[in-house]
């Protein structure tokens, strides 16, 4: 009983097996891909799995604060170097093991000519809020 | 209408269903159908045997939910089917639940879900709420539960083991939102401690009040952690240590180790010391030692480093340290607090940042965290 996140990236990540930009897909195998995606969370939940799942636009923004009396500092739209975070899927399963399992599930996600993109998703623990019972 | 009340009968009467052929998801509906009937009827007109009252509805409501098909005939015959309300043996079928709930072909966040759905009487809600996931997702967990255990029969006797872990795991789960899980763990073992003689189960008991006697001095007005060496010991609840330790000392007299037992007797002993400074470390490590023959386990061998640390010098927790997995959650923390003691305040600090990128929580993340920042300072940045 742990939670996970599993991190989608836009950039940042490694390249995927099956590097073809999604914007080259047929309509057919973007809906392939999302059907999997929507099934795969519909799945988890009546295993007791899923958590939460959300996608975030590519347009990210850093903002920094500049000082007294002044904007705060943006790096600007489009900025092509940085970490972009694409979406993410919450689970809260039984072990670490059964994590990396359902990562792979995910990761096989079909993408052009129908084959799974193997991409590489982030596997991340949350950190638990309560002190536990040892001391 | 009382809820604790309602609640704590909740158990029994679905024992009896279960143990009379009704099957378990079925009998659940119908003890919630009878419990939703309860809170309308007994206001007006209350009864003078509520287990009796709950058992005889939920028994007619599940006879008409398995057979509709004829419903309009047997509702003619239904005086004659119903067995007589009245005084019903508890123990016996709570504890069938038990073993039920805690059945090994569930998965543990299964049967914890299980376990206090049709033990504790929590609302779905309530278990998603104190698990922070969505009630759809506990539902299910629920509900498959509950479909792995329907071909479950009750005529063996189950493991008591299991079903303990499964209340430790829910004790350790603590506290968030509004329903205190250790509270609920407490009182869940109390109630099996009363319905079956194991030294083991009265070991887990104590464990828990032991544990949640120090639960307001563990931790800081501002939700950070603050060491055991270092707590308020006038905020730990005499009371419930008090009841922990006798409840221990009725275990041990047994003469039935268990490893329960073990983990309370450490636990009372720190309890017991009135300062820090006067816990009895010595005995403390003869505990840990019962505790390594009876599990074995990694993280044992680990807090006997720690006590080995405190009852021969820094020196020797280390040299116990040294034997085991460096890998071992928490063993980096254990080497830095060693450390420091040991005069190495460098190594320390380096130890503690370590150990706190590894923490598993937040509390203690932030506590390693400090611990590195303040021997930091103290060297001038």
């Amino acid at each position: 009983m742990a939670k996970y996140l599993l991190l989608k990236h836009y950039r940042g990540a490694p390249a995927p097996v099956n590097d073809v930009p999604m914007d080259r897909w047929t309509p057919e195998e973007i809906s392939a891909h999302v059907q999997y995606m929507n099934d795969f969370a519909a799945r988890l939940e009546t295993t007791g799995e899923y958590v939460d799942s959300q996608a975030l636009s590519a347009e990210g923004t850093f903002v920094r604060y500049d000082g007294e009396g002044r904007p705060p500092v943006t790096d600007g739209p489009f900025a092509e170097t940085k970490d972009v975070i694409a979406g993410w899927m919450i689970i809260d399963v039984d072990s670490y093991e059964r994590a990396v399992e359902l990562a792979g599930e995910l990761s096989a996600a079909p993408g052009a000519g129908g084959e799974p993109i193997h991409e590489w998703l982030e596997l991340r623990p949350f950190l638990g809020v309560h002190p536990t019972v040892t001391e | 209408m009382d809820e604790a009340l309602l609640r704590s009968l909740t158990p029994g009467v679905l024992g009896i269903l279960v143990r009379r052929g009704a099957d378990f998801a079925a009998a659940e509906d119908a003890v919630q159908d009878a419990l939703v009937d309860a809170v309308r009827a007994w206001p007006a007109d209350p009864p003078r045997d509520p287990k009796g009252w709950l058992v005889s509805v939920a028994w007619r409501r599940f006879l008409d939910a398995t057979r509709s098909d004829a419903a309009r005939r047997r509702r003619e015959e239904r005086v004659e089917e119903e067995p007589v309300p009245g005084p019903v043996a508890a123990a016996d079928d709570t504890l069938q639940l038990y073993f039920l709930c805690a059945h090994p072909s569930l998965t543990p966040s299964s049967a914890v879900a299980l376990t206090l759905r049709a033990v504790g009487g929590l609302t779905t809600r309530q278990i998603a709420q104190a698990y922070l996931v969505p009630e759809a997702t506990m539902a299910q967990r629920v509900s498959r539960a509950k479909r792995t255990v329907s071909g479950v029969r009750l005529d063996r006797p189950g493991d008591v083991a299991t079903v303990l872990r499964v209340l430790y795991l829910v004790f350790n789960e603590g506290y968030s939102g509004d329903v205190d899980l250790a509270a609920e763990a407490i009182r869940l073992t109390r109630q099996l401690a009363a319905a079956i003689d194991h030294p083991e189960v009265a070991g887990l008991l104590a464990l828990m009040l032991l544990h949640h006697a120090r639960r307001a001095a563990r931790t800081a007005p501002d939700g950070s952690l603050v060491p055991l060496a270092e707590q308020d010991r006038s905020r730990w609840d005499t009371g419930a240590i008090a009841e922990g330790v006798a409840i221990l000392q009725g275990a041990l007299a047994r003469d039935r180790l268990g490893e329960f037992q073990a983990q309370a007797a450490v636990a009372a002993l720190h309890a017991d010391a009135p300062t820090a400074g006067e816990t009895d470390w010595v005995q403390i490590v003869e505990w840990y030692d019962e505790l390594v023959g009876l599990t074995g386990n990694p993280v044992v061998r680990l807090n006997r480093a720690v006590a080995v640390g405190e009852a021969d010098g820094p020196r020797a927790g280390l040299a116990a340290l040294a034997e085991l997995d460096d890998t071992l959650p928490r063993h980096t923390a254990v080497a830095a607090y060693l450390h420091e003691r040991d005069g190495d305040p460098v190594t320390a600090a380096r130890l503690y940042a370590e150990a706190a990128r590894k923490a598993p929580n937040l509390a203690e993340r932030d506590h390693l965290t400090r611990q590195a920042a303040r021997l930091n300072a103290g060297r001038g940045g």
